[in-house]
């Protein structure tokens, strides 16, 4: 009997121990911090090339006039859109982004990826839906992830999830070969893509001093400094000349 | 006078305490090797023939969700509609199947096996366990071409003939693993082939019975000698080109890849230069065996023998040097194109002297329709059709324009399906009884048999009509052509014949399964036939004789006038004959 | 519903369909000779009571004979295919005065370079254009193969020209149009899981509509 009770006291001490030596850091309290800004455009809009979509009627069928190759696309306020901003480097190496709720979209819809230049989380699916109902094939060109190329032949989503992180996956079809789009895989959820105002918001940071990378698919990167601290809210703005 | 040896080994020949898993399993006796090997290779044409099934139900249906497709994976047929991407896996791994697991294996790993020293009158092959190896290496061959079916992007895709840089590129083919394995796997099937040679070889040259000179050796065993020995040439640099895509594929070599240094063309020379002999391995046994069951049937010696011997050796050597001809428009040297044709042409003439030569041994003969016989005959009339579209590929400028449609399919399909594959049903129901004792169905053979010529005609055929049309191979969908759109209605004639011409191989299935239990009993000489074989019970026993039979004649010695019935068997010493005058080699 | 060979509209169809002719006709007699003989074997020599079969090794004077007759249809055959293979094939087949048009063959399109109103091929006034190849009637076109990938092939049908194209090496082919039309490109060597929609359509032009058709393209190319 004494010696149940010795193993049971020495037991709970062994366990209390363990506890406390692997015991994980408090998460990080939800961050309320926000940094935002625009991308300015400085020069000359470059014109884009034509989309001669001839060989797939179904696809020509849905536009009024030509549309144009979105390598570049200058908003009419003089900012760039397609701009992939995101956090680089400066979370604590012990954050763990919450998961994402749901997956992100990539639709194929008049021979067109929309979006253009997407985000997305590592673990988190990318819905691939093609809503053209004709072939595409989806080549996504990873080099950290382990790259893929399937195809769909009719009105289908296909899901696909990324385990690492990559800054930009390129992703193409190979039937119609004007079509690309370009995806960032990150292991948190802050970044953006400036749309047709040219501006991004980078929301519900923790407090840090973080390093900002704005990409863009012909004018490279830039970076900024960025520190916050509880709610605060900063702007950086980026500018990108035309070449 | 008599063989030395003879006395000495007799005594083993019956005494058969073998464990149930060394008679059976891991059996280094050549009859049950052989009939490993044999009902191996019938699933892996099985598994060839549904890969096919689905390919016409895409060709016939395009789009259209297949009966069953519900089992398959989202990755394969969502909703039962096949992908492009799996019908060129289905493409590449039906050509696959059948070139590697079923037609080679059963021509060469059944029958060499079986046949080899039952008719050159010996124990077993001259390297017995090396034999069960090339049996074991070649079962391991195909358990990884299956598994590369079910891996994570697929099977390989990029046809059998597995073209570089497609093949040696994950990203320009999107298959990654299972085309690795297909490598693995093709190394393997090489190494089955060159021991399997090696035995084969070795027995026919210095295990022959007394009085078994070169010229009374059966045609069936003259072309699996000279099959093997292209074997043993021709694999090796299979085997070799697959180690090099391999090294492509997963270590960074770039022997294929022009992006880096490699050459494209240079995959095709190595494939092509085995392939090439390759498919004379895949014809040449079903001649040698078409030749005994027609003189058989014929009840008549084999018109012109030795041109016979000599259009194998012919058709062999030849075979080395028309490589090319698959390669007429691949950018190779035109000047090439100029010589390679000239091969081409040349191996027309053996064939067409053996096709007379069967014919003049049906000429004047007292014709037995058994089932081996129609078989044979068909082998005959449909080989034909093949050998003689292969003239239009062999002019290069008329190849020009049919290479890569569908009149190359018919032609393969007729020397494969119509020739190596008629040939192998008419063997099968001819030595069965050899091999298990009992007959298959007589009447279900011959249902089997119309109903084959039949359907098989109804789906090959018109693809030389697609073909001359100018459709191309290895399309997920012709319809997106306005010019081939038109030949729809052909396309789903073929697909519903092919589906028929499937459903009929049930016949031939179920016939030779049910017959091992329940077939008749066979007597010993079912077909009263001359060769070796058929001196020993059916089925023959481990070991085969006590004492080797002596050998007075050659094996076609049908109604010869020195005896009352209509055949003379290779063994049977008439007062007439003498002795040989010593054994040929110190075998036993 | 079609049964026969395509369409004819270029120069290569005379010789090509000549030959594809006549090898119907020698290996049709060799078929008949052979299926009528062998139904005509079956029947008349099929086993009946109180009959033997004639017992002999064979003939050496038919063996001569039929050996050297497919012999020398083959030397024949062999002859006259060659002649017309140097004639399309050959080393220095192009004709001199080719028109030339680049294509560019990747995974799964055609890019077409034109050589723009300067008629040369690498020159500042060039063009390209997907899927599309315009050429002029009766005019012998080269057109310069290369691919950004893995091996493609060019054929058209009605031109009865077909020329694998394969990465790392630039392979010219040449054809002439006879018939003005619409036709098409198809991809004739397995490249991948789009091969079977690699498909581009080819316009033959009168000399004057193929003058007007490229100065307007050209001039979309330019902006």
């Amino acid at each position: 009997m004494r010696k149940l009770g010795a193993m049971a006291v020495t037991g709970a001490v062994l366990a209390l121990a363990l506890a406390a030596w692997t015991r994980q850091p408090p998460l990080p309290a939800q961050g309320g911090a926000k940094v935002a800004g625009k991308i300015k455009f400085v020069g000359t809009k470059p014109a884009m090339p034509k989309i001669d979509m001839t060989e797939e009627p179904k696809c020509k069928a849905k536009y009024q006039g030509v549309p144009t190759e979105e390598t570049v696309v200058v908003n009419a306020n003089g900012t760039l859109g397609n701009v992939f901003v995101y956090v680089k480097s400066g979370l604590p190496a012990s954050y763990q982004a919450p998961a994402a709720a749901g997956p992100v979209t990539l639709d194929q819809d008049g021979c067109r990826y929309h979006p253009h230049v997407l985000g997305i989380q590592v673990g988190q699916p990318l819905a691939i839906k093609n809503s053209d109902g004709i072939l595409h094939n989806i080549k996504a060109k990873a080099k950290a992830n382990r790259p893929f190329n399937i195809s769909q032949p009719t009105v289908m989503t296909s899901s696909k999830t990324f385990d690492k992180p990559e800054v930009m996956v390129a992703l193409e079809c190979n039937v119609h070969g004007w079509m690309h789009a370009w995806l960032g895989v990150l292991p948190h959820s802050f970044f953006s893509v400036s749309g047709g105002d040219g501006s991004f918001t980078l929301a519900g940071l923790p407090p840090g001093t973080y390093t900002i990378e704005a990409w863009h698919e012909k004018y490279g990167t830039q970076t900024a400094t960025v520190t916050v601290a509880g709610s605060e809210a900063k702007t950086a703005d980026f500018s990108f000349a035309a070449k | 006078m008599t063989s030395v040896a003879a006395t000495a080994h007799g005594a083993h020949a019956h005494h058969d305490d073998r464990s149930f898993v060394k008679k059976y399993i891991f059996s280094t006796d050549h009859k049950i090797i052989g009939i490993q090997f044999l009902f191996v290779s019938l699933f892996f044409l099985l598994v060839g023939g549904l890969l096919a099934m689905q390919m016409r139900w895409q060709l016939g249906f395009p789009g259209k969700p297949m009966p069953g497709g519900g089992v398959l994976p989202e990755t394969m047929a969502p909703g039962g509609v096949i992908l492009p991407e799996y019908y060129i896996q289905l493409v590449t791994m039906h050509g696959t199947f059948m070139v590697f697991f079923a037609i080679m294996p059963l021509l060469v790993g059944v029958f060499a096996n079986f046949l080899i020293p039952l008719k050159i009158g010996t124990h077993d092959m001259a390297f017995p366990r090396i034999n069960m190896w090339s049996f074991w290496t070649f079962l391991i061959g195909g358990l990884v071409m299956l598994s590369s079916l079910f891996v994570p992007d697929g099977a390989a895709r990029a046809g059998w003939t597995m073209y570089a840089p497609l093949s040696a590129r994950h990203d320009y083919s999107g298959a990654s693993l299972g085309q690795e394995l297909w490598s693995v796997s093709i190394i393997f099937v090489g190494l089955s082939s060159i021991l399997g040679s090696l035995n084969y070889i070795t027995t026919i040259i210095n295990n022959r019975a007394p009085g078994m000179t070169w010229f009374r050796m059966p045609l069936s065993i003259w072309s699996l000698f000279i099959t093997a020995i292209l074997g043993l040439l021709a694999l090796p640099v299979l085997s070799g080109a697959a180690i090099m895509l391999l090294f492509d594929q997963i270590i960074g070599t770039h022997f294929f890849d022009p992006a880096v240094g490699g050459q494209a063309l240079l995959w095709q020379h190595l494939f092509w230069f085995f392939g090439h002999p390759e498919v004379y391995i895949l014809i040449l046994p079903a001649m040698g065996m078409v030749s005994d069951i027609i003189s058989n049937g014929s009840r008549k010696p084999i018109f012109g023998y030795h041109s016979m011997v000599f259009a194998i050796v012919a058709i062999a050597f030849l075979g080395w040097i028309v490589w090319g001809h698959h390669m007429f428009v691949s950018g190779m040297n035109p000047t090439l194109g100029s010589s390679f044709m000239v091969s081409t042409l040349v191996i027309a003439v053996p064939s067409a002297v053996k096709t007379f030569n069967w014919m003049g041994t049906m000429w004047r003969g007292n014709l037995r329709f058994h089932v081996p016989m129609l078989h044979a005959v068909a082998f005959v009339a449909m080989f034909v059709i093949g050998g003689l579209s292969g003239i239009f590929m062999a002019a290069t400028p008329v190849d020009m324009f049919i290479h890569d449609t569908y009149f190359i399919v018919a032609h393969l399909h007729y020397v494969l399906f119509g020739g190596s594959l008629f040939a192998l049903f008419g063997a099968i129901t001819y030595w069965y009884p050899k091999m298990f004792g009992r007959m298959m169905s007589e009447p279900w053979g011959k249902v089997h048999f119309w109903l084959t010529f039949l359907f098989y005609n109804c789906t090959f055929f018109p693809m030389h009509i697609t073909g001359m049309a100018g459709e191309m191979r290895r399309l997920y969908d012709p319809n997106q052509y306005t010019f081939l759109q038109p030949l729809q209605p052909i396309r789903v004639f073929i697909s519903i014949s092919a589906f028929l011409l499937f459903a009929t191989q049930l016949i031939f299935f179920v016939n030779f399964w049910w017959s091992l239990k329940k077939g008749k009993p066979a007597p010993q000489n079912p077909w009263e036939d001359n060769g070796l074989e058929w001196s020993l019970p059916s089925p023959a026993p481990h070991g085969n004789w006590e004492k080797v039979p002596t050998v007075y004649r050659g094996p076609y010695e049908f109604s010869s006038p020195q005896s009352t019935e209509d055949y003379l068997p290779q063994y049977t010493k008439l007062p007439t004959d003498r002795e040989p005058a010593r054994a040929p080699v110190a075998g036993h | 519903m079609h049964w026969w060979l395509p369409a004819k509209a270029s120069t290569f169809t005379g010789p090509i369909d000549g030959l594809f002719l006549a090898i119907l006709i020698i290996t049709g007699i060799a078929f008949v000779l052979v299926e009528v003989g062998l139904i005509w074997f079956s029947v008349q020599y099929r086993q009946r009571p109180g009959r033997k079969a004639f017992y002999t090794h064979g003939n050496t004077r038919a063996e001569v004979i039929w050996t050297a007759i497919p012999a020398v249809t083959m030397v024949a055959l062999g002859l006259i295919s060659n002649h017309y293979w140097v004639e399309i094939k050959g080393r220095n087949s192009v004709p001199a005065n080719a028109y030339p048009i680049g294509i560019h063959a990747k995974q799964f399109e055609w890019q077409m370079t034109y050589p723009g109103a300067d008629g040369k091929l690498g020159t500042a006034d060039d063009f390209t254009i997907r899927n599309q190849l315009h050429v002029p009637v009766g005019r012998p076109i080269v057109v310069q193969l290369s691919s950004e990938d893995v091996i493609h092939s060019f054929y058209v049908p009605q031109f009865r020209v077909r020329q694998d194209i394969v990465p790392g090496m630039d392979i010219k082919a040449w054809f002439q149009p006879t018939v003005a039309g619409t036709y098409e490109i198809g991809c004739s060597q397995l490249c991948g899981l789009g091969h079977y929609r690699m498909r581009a359509q080819v316009f033959v032009h009168t000399q004057e509509d193929y003058d007007a058709w490229m100065k307007q393209a050209a001039q979309e190319a330019s902006q």
